[in-house]
């Protein structure tokens, strides 16, 4: 993409925006280059880093490699556009949260460190003004939910990426007895 | 260009419209049959888990649609807000041909003598509209048959010893057990209970041009691949087409029940699948649109002969909505119980429905349809971590060793549990939304916590070596899918809507045949007895229709 075809991009975006007031639009329009539906680029990277968190990789693939990022992306473009301000306000509040704490991105923390951070979250003992109103608790309680069904539910929402959680419950699709589709 | 006048239009196309419409349009009167939404098949959305009619978290899939319809709901502390239909709160019904019969778990069960004299059983409850019905079990008994017959039922009835007579055995042999209610069934019988394999509106064996039904995983919520299970699109509903005096009319949303210059009842006007007005004509209008959805259209239709809505003369539409609770308990075995032969749910007892001491009504238990993993991801012990690295080798180590026990509690029908329209919010067609408010009875918390310790106990025998349990009352209204008792059936036009033929009492060409009449739910899902309310009320009508009666 060339720089004029970039800017007059940018032009038209900012113009869609404005005229709609989406907030789907000025997303897009702060971060041209983002590979996202709903998320910039920084986002999706802390939300790789809470998906692991969620469903960690062990001798299965975790909440990242599977796709967690990929299905709440999506669906907040579609059936989850509700959600939209809530996670652009949550995951502004974490980093923030994390800098002033530690001078640091979510994701650059430390495992354990990471996971101390979610489990404050969830207990509701952020302090910063920013998560007032238990808002720490129900958007711990959200990404939670919707990582939980991006994990397990079926594949083809975006997440559970070659069928891994059902490969790891050993439950055989198509629901055909006989029939396994993972067996060659 | 107009809509010819038929003899009677119909309001829904689920368990009782469906059923209506066959038994009026082959008696050789002319109907229109309304539905919301359109036919659906198990191509349009398969097993999916998060786009199903039980787990919605990313819609109905049989609609309806979050775009187009509200509701509102009244919390406690008097506060409200908007539900859309993919939220629990908003006690969703199907809107497609069929409703709820075609993604249904399918449990056909007949209510009990009991159920039909609740106030007689029971006597008074304070804080409670508890009453008996108009008819009796008796009354129902030979639409009950009908609807066994007609539609398709499997079940052993011999074997549970609580079951209300029968003149007539369940058209088909019983469904067999997975490895799961096997367990179950052997314990039931060391604790002296009376397990039985669980009636079904679903093929056993091949019955009535349908194939039997070949065990799948994934059942309720979703449509059927072969068409084993039955409901009134694939049985009552095609019967009527063929007659030809039949039409339905799909994706089309009746707004009002139109009233002539006389204050007589005329028709009603809807919306096309374009959102055009328009009106159709009738001799006789049935409502079958659910209890939500009735108690909405009646209080709706307001005019100066009825400027409280029909039939709410004395303010009992859209009063005593029930549902049902259902408390529940899990049970973790040491060793794999799970033997992926579905679709679960077929084994239960009826020990815990009436004559408990000190418990009203009750219900049955039973073993719950198979959980599926994104549903299992939320079932934990208490204590137990929610995500993280337990949480994942939890699901990984016990997803098939994890049994559930659950039933529906009779819900204690109380005056100020209700749905009204609500004065500011409308849906896409510009019609007030319907406004929920009040909850449930206190009665039933001591009902549900004795169940769910039945439940406990009972998996406990089974082989359970952890078991925890939940009440399954919701803090607000609590209707669901077995939603009731909104146009309760009675005698007495002062506190009741309707005749005990679903009869308006205030018109004479205004019938219900839907939950809406349930005076009381029964501690059993309720589709098999709307179905037979559905044939009872349709031969009633056809049968005053062809002796001449135009319901004038």
């Amino acid at each position: 993409m060339n720089n004029q075809d970039n800017l007059s991009r940018r032009r038209f975006l900012q113009l869609t925006a404005t005229g709609l007031g989406s907030i789907y639009l000025l997303s897009q329009c702060s971060q041209p280059f983002s590979k996202w539906r709903f998320f910039t680029n920084a986002e999706a990277r802390l939300m790789d880093a809470i998906a692991d968190q969620i469903i960690p990789p062990d001798e299965w693939p975790g909440g990242r490699e599977s796709g967690v990022t990929n299905f709440i992306d999506k669906q907040l473009a579609g059936p989850y556009v509700r959600y939209q301000e809530e996670y652009r306000k949550g995951l502004l509040a974490i980093q923030n949260s994390c800098e002033t704490r530690f001078r640091k991105k979510f994701e650059e923390l430390k495992w354990d460190e990471q996971t101390a951070f979610l489990e404050l979250m969830e207990a509701g003992k952020m302090k910063e003004a920013s998560w007032k109103d238990e808002f720490d608790k129900t958007f711990f309680a959200l990404i939670r939910d919707h990582s939980m069904q991006g994990y397990y539910g079926s594949p083809r929402h975006g997440g559970n990426k070659n069928n891994v959680s059902y490969r790891m419950l050993q439950l055989d699709y198509p629901l055909i007895i006989g029939q396994n589709r993972y067996k060659s | 260009m107009e809509n010819r006048k038929v003899n009677a239009v119909i309001v829904g196309a689920g368990a009782g419209g469906g059923v209506v419409a066959k038994e009026l349009s082959v008696a050789g009167m002319s109907v229109v049959l309304f539905e919301q939404g359109d036919w659906i098949s198990y191509d349009d959305h398969t097993n999916d888990e998060l786009l199903s009619q039980r787990t919605t978290v990313l819609g109905n899939s049989c609609g309806p649609d979050d775009k187009r319809y509200r509701r509102v709901n009244v919390h406690p502390d008097g506060s409200s807000h908007i539900v859309l239909p993919s939220e629990g709160d908003y006690n969703n019904n199907a809107a497609c041909v069929g409703s709820g019969t075609v993604t249904y778990g399918a449990l056909a069960w007949r209510f009990m003598k009991e159920d039909f004299r609740m106030k007689s059983v029971y006597g008074h409850v304070a804080g409670s509209t508890i009453e008996d019905w108009p008819i009796s079990y008796e009354d129902l008994e030979p639409f009950y048959e009908k609807a066994e017959w007609e539609l398709g039922v499997a079940g052993e009835d011999d074997k549970n010893p609580f079951a209300p007579p029968r003149k007539r055995p369940q058209p088909m042999p019983p469904f067999t057990h997975n490895k799961e209610a096997s367990l179950l069934k052997d314990a039931a019988h060391r604790l002296g209970l009376h397990p039985f394999s669980i009636p079904m509106l679903r093929n056993s064996v091949p019955y009535n041009g349908r194939p039997a039904c070949y065990r799948m995983r994934t059942c309720i919520g979703f449509a059927c691949p072969v068409n084993a299970k039955s409901g009134t699109h694939n049985t009552v509903i095609p019967v009527a087409l063929q007659t030809g005096n039949c039409e339905l009319r799909t994706q089309c949303i009746v707004s009002e029940i139109i009233v002539n210059e006389l204050g007589a009842i005329t028709g009603v006007t809807y919306f096309d699948k374009d959102k055009r007005k328009k009106t159709q004509l009738a001799d006789i209008v049935i409502l079958s649109a659910a209890a939500i959805e009735t108690a909405r259209l009646l209080l709706n239709s307001k005019s100066k002969f009825f400027p409280k809505g029909i039939g709410n003369e004395n303010d009992w539409v859209g009063r005593n909505l029930q549902g049902h609770d259902y408390p529940q308990a899990f049970g973790l075995f040491k060793d794999e119980i799970y033997d992926d032969f579905g679709p679960g749910s077929s084994i239960a007892v009826c020990d815990f429905n009436h004559h408990n001491p000190g418990i009203i009504g009750g219900g049955y238990l039973k073993n719950a349809f198979i959980r599926l993993p994104y549903g299992i991801s939320k079932v934990r012990p208490p204590g137990e971590k929610l995500w993280g690295k337990e949480h994942k080798q939890f699901q990984r180590m016990n997803f098939k060793r994890i049994a559930e026990v659950h039933g529906p509690y009779q819900q204690i029908p109380n005056f100020e549990q209700r749905i009204e329209v609500d004065p500011a919010v409308k849906d896409f067609w510009g019609i007030p939304v319907a406004r929920l408010s009040g909850k449930t009875h206190e009665e039933d918390i001591k009902g549900c916590k004795f169940m769910a310790e039945k439940a406990e106990m009972w998996l406990k025998e089974a082989g359970a070596v952890l078991t925890w349990s939940s009440l399954g009352i919701s803090n607000g209204v609590n209707a669901g899918q077995h939603q009731a008792g909104t146009c309760r059936m009675g005698n007495d036009p002062k506190t009741s809507v309707t005749d005990k033929w679903g009869r308006v009492h205030s018109t004479p060409n205004l019938f219900v045949a839907d939950g809406s009449l349930h005076v009381t739910n029964g501690g059993f899902n309720p589709a098999l007895t709307i179905m037979a309310l559905g044939f009872r009320i349709g031969e009633y009508i056809a049968t005053e229709w062809n002796k001449g009666n135009r319901f004038k």
